[in-house]
């Protein structure tokens, strides 16, 4: 599949801001969280700022972005209109949650539920964005369970990144946030990990003998393409990434998206401080650049079946 | 709006859809051109333009389907290449740059240059035309201006085929007969990709697989209908002779052959004089009425016409002078029966095992003999006999330029003719059958006009350029020998050019041999690309100049083109053509017709939109330029110009003969005559009335032996087809060969030159036989290992189409196919690049593999590279990068042997040997992937064709919001 | 709405059979497709760079080509494509806006251009490649099965057929009621065991492909009866002999 550049950005910058959403709506409430009304308008601000600047980058993406508004119409059937649904209530309950924590003081009661309530739509929408790929049967890397899982650790480690960075950033002291960084850093390595491995050792059901009826005298394979240049599908389906770009953006994706800030939420473990503040912060800057590469990769890897008429011998 | 709806309209949006929305304002009616196919169209236009072309059901060619291209024909008819008006050369020949001039301008410099000529020497025009479908117009244009030199592009594309045909049957495979699609059980089709009958071959190809019955494909790469094949055959190029002939041999050795037939409707019991060294050796004995003498069962001579005489078919005769005759049929089994024509000894050449061949042999006799064909119409034989059956065997075979374009082609075509007839298979149920106007007599005639005596400043040829000659004496030759053609045709070089030379055109008036001349006019035909052998040195000599004169060698070109091809930029005089939607055409029974087996038909093209620039039908001009020069045909009596109306009142109002015009239907004053009678001022009324075209349905009892069918010939002869109501005999043996023979062992006034002899008397065999492609034989074939063939791509017409928006994206640029295992054993991949060299050249392409091709073979689409800046389309178009063209690899000479330099063609009939190419494959480099070589200087743009647009967004001719770039 | 309608006992499925035992590959259907198209319901269908490098444009049906096999007895089949108007079709179910929809009473999956905010998400849910962007206008387009010709009221009765199947020349695409067993659709899929594309994806494509008859390669039995044994010591002389007293009469 094409990796787009505003898909790309919207799901990764979607997945923190959702995620942030997730843990401040939940983590506040709870009073794991520092409870000040500029942590709360720094988190908030940033969480929306991802999540509304991803949809706006997703919009971006559309042939009548004017048109948008009709997508939340089909609730009963797409993993699309229920993201866009889930995304937009989302910020309902996270606007009373915000104004009664930033304007009031108030984390609790109303507020709280709120918080929790926004937390619930975050995660929804982020289980829909999932799920939007998920649902693709014509794509095997997608159509899986390891996607939706991966979309939570991934969207989850993020949001995660942000908040002990942002929460290192406000009261500079340690805090369990960073454990748990380091946890769920961890733990979205391995289920990348587990996903490569499952993308790399299978391959779809659908062959090109699948595909075309043909096979019983042997090999199927392309002779001419319909078309002699490149038509819109092997524009958007047909991309093909070399194998030596893969293994060195999985490399980017490994270091730069895990190892790194791992290492690095170790040292603001350690370290603390300016030095552990800083180090969050680093550890946010290279989750982003692995994230990208990892959803770069998302794409690029996937094969879609209609590759199969024009050449592929699997997906 | 209520909320309510509003939200329903949310939730579920609902589209109306106008499911019965109009489709036209109008339908018309007219004849398609995106190629010779000919098909009958509808156009339906809407809003000033094309909604929609379809076929037209009730038409006899294409009964409502259409092709690719066809229905490809509103981008035709949009195509940003076409020229919008007259041009005259302002830069140097070839590069592009032209001056626009008007109409006036134009035809008075024609006439001009062309005025000049015809005063003092009239064969220095050399008249050639390509694709065009008015050739019976062109050819006579040509004989009243009185220059022998004038061809169409059948030379270079298939003359073998209709000559074999001609001088065997009296038609041809080519378009001039077709399988008797409905009935027949076994059908074997030669070297066929596309071919001119596009769609009912497609039409009937679906029949025989719905019907069962069996089709078989001989063609070393199997796509296209070879794809459907039941059975494909992937013969090595250039061997189809032996492969037929060893079939024959199988036949002869079976018995299987239809004697009945063979006494009927054939010379095999003819009498063939046995006496080696007299000038007489090899032809038929004959009585003083010079009726062919058989041997009858007692032993004594009588004449072959009559009949209910019984001949033997075989024996020696003692002829009145004492000396011995044989039948035809012994010297063909004594031929054929022999070992070397064994399966066995020709399965490695063919590439085709034995077994196979035999089996095949097998296959099409059982279907000749075990499943006869009986249909319960009665019917006269040309004696007068009655039949009240007719009888066929249903075994067909169709072949084309797979066999055409071959130094051998004309005696593998007449191999294939003699197996059709050995089985009994032509013009009976299930078997081949003629499309009218055909069967013409055999030996052919008219023969060629063009000899010094009938060539004379001012005054027209006594008689069409083209023909077929029958002896040395019908040869276009001086008294040395010597070609008085510009293009060598009916000399020494080529004696039955029935077609014409035309790839030799260009390189024989550069050279001045045998004569300069002053102006070409061409007309559709790209003659500086694709349809050139050589194409690189070909736009070399139409740009050379005599360096003692500074003027260019070939003096001046006129050139009649719709679009901005490649010779285009070749011209002096541009002139600018309407496209097919524009004009008036004429698809006439004196030319290529659409005649089927049960009937003649022609047809006519009607103008479906006025044209939107300054451009006019080139018949209209040539009209024009001939009463402007005078020639006879062109004015009226009072010296006026015969037909001012243009082209539309030529095709009502010209008669060959008196009652023979251009169209055949609605003759007489009220249109009450078929085939002949007066001219019929409302013909055309009648034709558009009728869907533009006409057709003749033959009765039951007429549609088949036509050859031999008394009350078809009859028929024939009424309408004006033929004009003798006799029987053509079939020519197993074809006598006139035997003449050019003859003359080459020294008999007669009329000699080859040295350099000739040799080769005539060795290529001139009365029966077919096979020998090594030329090429072959010249080249070291350890260097050039492999063969290289073209096809024609179904959805692309030559040169045409790389300027249609729609079809150039099925096919923007070509690749090299080669065998998967040729390809695993030079180490290629898929799109690897390559150079593919000749004796002749090189050239640098990219590949593909496949399994279905003959190892020994590579093979690519025809015509789609293309020549940069030509067609409008944009300089990094894939057709310049990535396309490329195999002409570059064929010579127009002959590998050099130190002997003569013979053209690169079939020996009888100088058809041009494109599919004779030789090749070796080597790897290029890495740096030098990604473009084709050779690459040409990109060609100017004239102003007027303007920018082609940059997204295209047709509907119904509406392109008020088009983009350019 | 992007819901599929409920399945009715004896629904109409109006659908396309694809011959592929006959298609010579002439494209024909694509540009018949094309043209009509271009100024039909779902018109204009824009080209791109049409004169120029990348040229690429809307087409709801292209040919494709496949070899299967080895060597010589590998085969070449042409494989002509559009959309399959699928029973379980998920560019409908996917699509966010309700612009994708499958019509009730044909069973036809349709995009609503006015409505189609160009997310592109039914093209990627769509296994068969049959949906169509229009980079242009920034709409989905796609196959309509000829809606506005199979019920014209403007064309003559014979007429009302899909564009691609009235062109095309071998009579390899064949229009009608799959829904129907009576039909001459479904009882060419039934006597030429006609099947599904992708079937494990379970789309349930309504439009049904004819694989290439298998016995179309295998020879016909040898004919040694009919002909002489191979080797035959027979000497032409000999076989010229066995003529001598036959007569050809006229
Ligand atoms: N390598 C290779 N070369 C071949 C062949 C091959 O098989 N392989 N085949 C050969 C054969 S058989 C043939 S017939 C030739 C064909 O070759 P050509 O006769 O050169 O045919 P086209 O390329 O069709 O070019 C004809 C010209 O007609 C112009 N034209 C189109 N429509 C009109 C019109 O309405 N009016 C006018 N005035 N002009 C028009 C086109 O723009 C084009 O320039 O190619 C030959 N060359
Ligand atoms: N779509 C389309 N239709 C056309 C044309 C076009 O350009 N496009 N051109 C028209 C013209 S001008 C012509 S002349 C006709 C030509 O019609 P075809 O004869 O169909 O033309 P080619 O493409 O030359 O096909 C020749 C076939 O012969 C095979 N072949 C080559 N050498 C041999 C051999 O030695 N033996 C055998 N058995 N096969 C061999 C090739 O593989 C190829 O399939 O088509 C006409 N129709
Ligand atoms: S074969 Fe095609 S292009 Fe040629 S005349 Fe017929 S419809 Fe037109
Ligand atoms: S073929 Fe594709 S576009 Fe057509 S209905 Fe099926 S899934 Fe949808
Ligand atoms: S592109 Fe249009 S039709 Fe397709 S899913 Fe998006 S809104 Fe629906
Ligand atoms: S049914 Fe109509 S829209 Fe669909 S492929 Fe055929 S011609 Fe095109
Ligand atoms: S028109 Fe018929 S033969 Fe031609 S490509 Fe389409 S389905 Fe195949
Ligand atoms: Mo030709």
């Amino acid at each position: 599949m094409h990796p787009a550049l505003s898909i790309i950005f919207f799901t990764t910058s979607a997945g923190a801001g959702f995620a942030l959403m997730i843990l401040l709506g939940i983590g506040v409430p709870l009073g794991l969280l520092p409870p000040e009304r500029g942590f709360g308008f720094a988190a908030l601000a940033i969480a929306v700022m991802l999540a509304a600047g991803g949809l706006a980058s997703s919009a971006s993406h559309l042939g009548r972005p004017e048109r948008a508004w009709r997508a939340f119409s089909q609730w009963r059937s797409s993993w699309l209109s229920r993201e866009g649904v889930f995304a937009v209530l989302t910020f309902l309950p996270a606007a009373v949650f915000g104004i009664g924590w930033i304007f009031f003081g108030a984390t609790g009661g109303l507020v709280g539920l709120c918080g929790v309530l926004a937390a619930a739509s975050a995660l929804a929408t982020i289980y829909c964005t999932g799920m939007i790929y998920a649902s693709l049967k014509p794509i095997h890397q997608w159509h899986n369970s390891w996607v939706v899982p991966n979309y939570f650790a991934l969207g989850l480690m993020s949001g995660f990144l942000v908040l002990d960075f942002l929460v290192r950033l406000w009261s500079a002291r340690p805090s369990g946030t960073s454990l748990l960084t380091l946890i769920v850093v961890l733990a979205g390595w391995w289920m990348k990990e587990r996903y490569w491995r499952f993308i790399d050792t299978t391959s779809a059901r659908t062959t090109p003998a699948t595909a075309t009826l043909l096979g019983s005298r042997g090999r199927v394979r392309m002779l001419e393409p319909p078309h002699t240049e490149e038509n819109y599908l092997l524009k958007e389906m047909g991309f093909r990434v070399a194998r030596k770009h893969r293994v060195r953006l999985r490399w980017i994706a490994r270091l730069a998206g895990f190892g790194l800030p791992a290492l690095l939420t170790v040292v603001a473990l350690a370290f603390g401080g300016v030095v552990g503040t800083v180090a969050a912060g680093l550890a946010v800057a290279s989750a982003a650049l692995g994230l990208i590469s990892e959803r770069w990769l998302f794409f690029a890897e996937a094969k879609h079946t209609v590759t199969l008429y024009y050449g592929a011998d699997a997906v | 709006m209520t909320l309510a709806s509003w939200l329903r309209e949310y939730f579920s949006p609902h589209e109306v859809i106008d499911t019965s929305a109009k489709i036209s304002d109008e339908v018309k009616f007219t004849t398609c051109y995106m190629c010779a196919g000919r098909c009958g169209i509808k156009v339906h236009l809407k809003g000033g333009g094309i909604r929609y072309i379809e076929g037209n059901p009730d038409h006899p060619v294409n009964r409502g389907v259409i092709c690719g291209k066809g229905a490809s024909g509103i981008m035709q008819q949009r195509s940003p290449a076409k020229l919008k008006r007259p041009l005259k050369r302002a830069g140097e020949r070839g590069s592009g740059e032209f001056r626009e001039i008007e109409w006036d301008e134009a035809i008075t410099t024609a006439v001009e240059w062309l005025s000049s000529i015809r005063a003092t020497d009239p064969k220095k025009l050399a008249f050639f035309t390509g694709r065009d479908q008015s050739q019976s117009l062109t050819g006579y244009w040509a004989a009243q201006f009185g220059t022998p030199n004038f061809a169409a592009h059948g030379g270079f594309c298939s003359v073998n085929m209709a000559a074999a045909g001609m001088y065997t049957l009296g038609g041809s495979f080519w378009e001039f007969g077709e399988p008797d699609w409905d009935r027949t059980r076994f059908f074997m089709m030669f070297g066929v990709a596309e071919d001119h009958d596009s769609n009912p071959i497609k039409i009937a190809l679906s029949g025989l697989r719905r019907r069962g019955a069996k089709f078989v494909s001989v063609n070393p790469v199997r796509t296209g209908y070879s794809a459907i094949a039941d059975e494909w055959v992937g013969i090595r190029p250039g061997t189809d002779g032996l492969f037929v002939l060893a079939v024959v041999h199988e036949l002869l050795k079976a018995e299987k052959i239809d004697l009945d037939y063979l006494g009927r409707y054939t010379n095999a019991g003819w009498l063939v004089i046995q006496a080696p060294g007299a000038g007489d050796d090899g032809l038929f004995a004959r009585n003083e009425a010079g009726e062919p003498l058989v041997l009858e069962a007692g032993g004594s001579l009588a004449g072959g016409m009559t009949a209910g005489v019984s001949a033997r078919l075989v024996g020696d005769a003692v002829l009145p002078d004492g000396r011995r005759a044989v039948p035809v049929f012994q010297l063909l089994a004594e031929r054929y029966l022999d070992p070397s024509y064994a399966p066995e000894a020709v399965a490695e050449a063919c590439g085709i095992p034995a077994a196979t061949i035999r089996r095949l042999a097998g296959e099409m006799a059982r279907a000749a003999f075990e499943e006869e064909i009986e249909l319960a119409v009665g019917w006269t034989d040309w004696a007068g006999r009655r039949h009240e059956s007719i009888r066929g065997r249903p075994v067909s075979i169709h072949a084309m330029r797979g066999i055409s374009a071959h130094s051998n082609g004309f005696q593998t075509c007449r191999a294939l003719h003699l197996l059709q007839i050995l089985l009994g298979t032509i013009d009976v149920p299930g078997g081949w059958r003629y499309k009218s106007p055909h069967p013409k007599p055999t030996p052919p005639g008219p023969k060629p006009a063009g000899r010094r005596e009938q060539i004379a400043p001012g005054k027209p040829l006594a008689g069409s350029p083209l023909g077929y000659p029958l002896s040395p004496e019908d040869l276009i030759i001086d008294a040395e020998g010597h070609p008085l053609r510009i293009d060598k045709a009916f000399s020494w070089d080529a004696p039955i050019a029935a077609h014409g030379l035309m790839h030799m055109v260009i390189t024989n008036a550069w050279r001045g041999d045998p004569y300069p001349i002053d102006t070409l006019l061409m007309y559709m035909a790209n003659m500086a690309w694709n349809s050139a052998m050589n194409s690189a040195e070909t736009t070399r000599m139409l740009t050379d100049k005599d360096p003692t004169s500074g003027e260019y060698r070939i003096p001046r070109i006129i050139y009649s083109d719709a679009y901005y091809s490649e010779m285009v930029a070749y011209a002096d005089l541009v002139l600018p053509d309407t496209t097919y939607l524009e004009r008036w055409d004429c698809i006439s029974l004196l030319d290529r017709p659409i005649g089927s087996p049960d009937g003649p038909a022609d047809s006519i093209r009607q103008p479906v939109l006025a044209p939107d620039r300054d451009v006019r039908p080139f018949q209209d001009v040539l009209i024009e330029l001939g009463a402007r020069l005078g020639l006879p045909g062109f004015i009226s009596p009072e010296g006026g110009p015969r037909y001012p109306g243009g082209y539309s009142d030529y095709i009502v109002n010209h008669e060959r003969r008196p009652g023979v015009g251009p169209l055949a239907g609605w003759r007489g004053a009220d249109g009450e005559y078929s085939g002949r009678g007066a001219p019929n001022p409302r013909q055309l009324e009648r034709y558009v009335a009728n869907g533009c075209f006409w057709k003749h349905e033959l009765p039951d009892g007429q549609r088949y032996f036509k050859h031999a069918n008394k009350d078809y010939l009859e028929t024939a002869v009424s309408m004006g087809l033929i004009d003798k109501p006799e029987p053509v005999v079939l020519q197993l043996y074809v006598e006139p060969l035997q003449r050019f023979r003859l003359a080459a062992q020294g008999h007669g006034t009329i000699l080859p030159p040295e350099t000739h002899r040799e080769r005539i008397a060795a290529y001139f065999d009365p029966l077919p036989f096979w020998y090594t492609p030329f090429e072959e034989a010249r080249v070291d074939c350890g260097t050039f290992p492999l063969h290289a063939l073209t096809q024609r791509p179904m959805q692309m017409y030559h040169s045409w189409h790389s300027q249609n928006a729609w079809l150039r994206q099925i096919l923007g640029s070509n690749r090299l196919f080669l065998n998967r295992a040729l390809g695993r054993a030079l180490g290629l991949a898929e799109e690897d690049w390559v150079w593919l060299s000749s004796h002749h050249g090189r050239i640098r392409v990219p590949t593909r593999l496949m399994d279905g091709v003959n190892p020994d073979v590579v093979w690519t689409w025809n015509a789609i590279g293309k020549r940069a800046g030509a067609w409008n389309l944009d300089p990094d178009s894939p057709e310049f990068r990535q396309g490329f063209l195999l002409n570059h690899l064929i010579s127009e000479l002959l590998p050099p042997d130190g002997s003569y330099a013979h053209a690169n063609a079939d020996p009888i009939t100088g058809q041009a040997a494109w599919y004779d190419l030789r090749v070796r494959v080597d790897r290029a480099t890495a740096h030098e992937a990604g473009t084709t070589a050779p690459s040409f200087r990109k060609l100017a743009h004239p102003v007027s064709l303007g920018r082609a647009p940059a997204i295209l967004r047709y509907f119904s001719g509406d392109d008020h919001e088009e983009q350019f770039s | 709405m992007t819901m599929l309608p409920d399945p009715r006992p004896g629904q109409k499925k109006l659908g396309l059979v694809i011959d592929l035992d006959i298609c010579v590959g002439c494209h024909a259907c694509a540009t018949a497709c094309k043209e009509w198209n271009a100024s039909g319901h779902m018109g204009p269908l824009p080209d791109f760079n049409p004169y120029g490098n990348d040229a690429w444009g809307v087409w709801f049906n292209r040919i494709h080509s496949f070899e299967e096999g080895e060597g010589a007895g590998a085969r070449t089949v042409y494989f002509p494509k559009s959309c399959l108007h699928c029973e379980e079709p998920a560019c409908v179910t996917v699509c966010p806006t309700g612009a994708s929809y499958k019509r009730a009473e044909d069973g036809i999956v349709l995009v609503n251009e006015a409505v189609c905010i160009g997310c592109r998400l039914c093209a990627w849910a769509c296994p068969y490649g049959a949906r169509e962007f229009d980079a242009d206008e920034g709409v989905m387009k796609k196959c309509t099965l000829c809606i506005d010709r199979i019920y014209n009221e403007n064309l003559a009765p014979e007429d009302r057929q899909p564009a691609c199947v009235a062109v095309c020349p071998v009579n390899a695409r064949h229009f009608g009621d799959l829904g129907d067993p009576h039909s001459g659709v479904s009882q060419i899929v039934a006597e030429r065991r006609g099947g599904d594309l992708m079937a494990e994806l379970d789309y349930k494509p309504v439009n049904k492909y004819l694989p290439p008859r298998s016995a179309r390669m295998a020879p016909t039995q040898a004919a040694a009866d009919d002909t002489a044994a191979p080797g035959d010591p027979e000497s032409p002389g000999n076989r010229l002999l066995s003529w001598v007293d036959r007569l050809l009469s006229r």
